[in-house]
């Protein structure tokens, strides 16, 4: 059982230092100008970290106990081609899950 | 273009954050499902959603209180997991910096990846947006996912019971994010970036504390920025 004292330590805590972690440049740096070498590598956080998320759940799936698993991967390169040609997300998500349940069904 | 409403731009982010409902309503009430199957009642549970507000830290904290892990781990465990959105913040100071304390602040409080990785699209493409514009938007984006983060994880915490497991939820997630990565793809350093955060990612993934993503962010963000070195020169070289 939890104890109520220390759950409520964890989400105060916890609550707490997510706000830190997301204010902690633009609360202190605010608008004071950043080196162009800064900025440079800036530029490139989203597409840094994004796919470094995705990777392992792709490759590694929870659902299978993390072997790799063919639709998944399928419906994985069909979502990011569909996304690069077309820049079309919902056309991406779309045409990604039906590669997902089309896979899980023909190989299920 | 320039005579965008506060009104449109506000829209086009809750159009723009729209699909992510299939991700927010699924896992918000899974986690309402976990965390009472932890032993906590719907308040403690909702709170706790509206608190963090950061799914995968959320559901590692549970996991290891549940597991009756040191509260010291479980905050270390969970903080680690939302490592990333320090980088995320420091990517939105060049656009939004000006924006009044306040105003960052909320923002700070609604920086989650779909958000965030909505917004940079959207401020990298319209340049000419003025920081009330870009806030606007970002405020749009948030309308139709924090909201449902908070309203399913009451959802899951009452009902008690998750999507049933055909439904391949799980791959929920890298669908969308993949989606989102597609656009992101704009020149050789960007899939430069991408390819070098993928392989860091799964080199990496050994690393406790999901450090290993850490590691794939600052190798992503490095190899972008010498590969746009590299194509600026060569462009410099190859003008008449």
């Amino acid at each position: 059982m939890i104890d109520t004292g220390e759950l409520w330590l964890v989400m105060i805590v916890l609550g707490l230092g997510s706000f830190g972690l997301r204010f902690v440049f633009t609360g202190l740096i605010g608008d004071r100008p950043l080196p162009a070498w800064v900025l440079r590598h800036l530029r490139y956080t989203a597409v840094a970290v994004l796919p470094g998320l995705v990777a392992p759940l792709v490759v590694w799936p929870d659902a299978t106990g993390g072997s790799p698993d063919a639709p998944r991967l399928a419906a994985a390169v069909v979502t990011i081609t569909v996304g690069v040609l077309t820049r079309n997300m919902l056309l991406a998500i779309f045409l990604g899950a039906s590669t997902l349940y089309g896979g899980l069904y023909l190989l299920g | 273009m320039a005579t965008e409403t506060t009104k449109s731009i506000f829209w086009q982010g809750v159009r723009d954050g729209s699909p992510f409902i299939l991700v927010i309503v699924p896992f918000s009430t899974l986690f309402g499902v976990v965390a009472t199957e932890a032993g906590l009642n719907v308040f403690e549970t909702v709170a706790f959603s509206f608190l963090v507000i950061a799914g995968a830290a959320q559901f590692t904290a549970v996991e290891l209180l549940r597991n009756d892990a040191p509260t010291i781990i479980v905050l270390i465990s969970a903080l680690a997991v939302n490592l990333r959105m320090a980088m995320y913040s420091a990517s939105l100071v060049p656009y939004l910096g000006r924006a009044t304390l306040g105003q960052r602040a909320l923002v700070a409080y609604f920086t989650v990846d779909q958000t965030y990785a909505c917004s940079i699209i959207k401020y990298d493409e319209r340049r000419d947006w003025t920081v009330r514009q870009r806030l606007t938007y970002f405020f749009g984006v948030a309308t139709p996912i924090c909201p449902l983060w908070y309203f399913f994880t009451a959802v899951g915490a009452m009902i008690g019971t998750a999507m049933p497991e055909g439904l391949a939820l799980d791959f929920a997630i890298p669908i969308t994010f993949l989606a989102l990565i597609g656009p992101m793809m704009r020149t050789r350093a960007h899939v430069a970036a991408g390819f070098v955060s993928v392989a860091a990612a799964l080199v990496f993934a050994f690393l406790p504390f999901n450090l290993g993503l850490l590691v794939a962010g600052v190798l992503g963000m490095m190899t972008g920025a010498q590969v746009e070195v590299i194509d600026a020169r060569r462009a410099e070289r190859g003008k008449p």
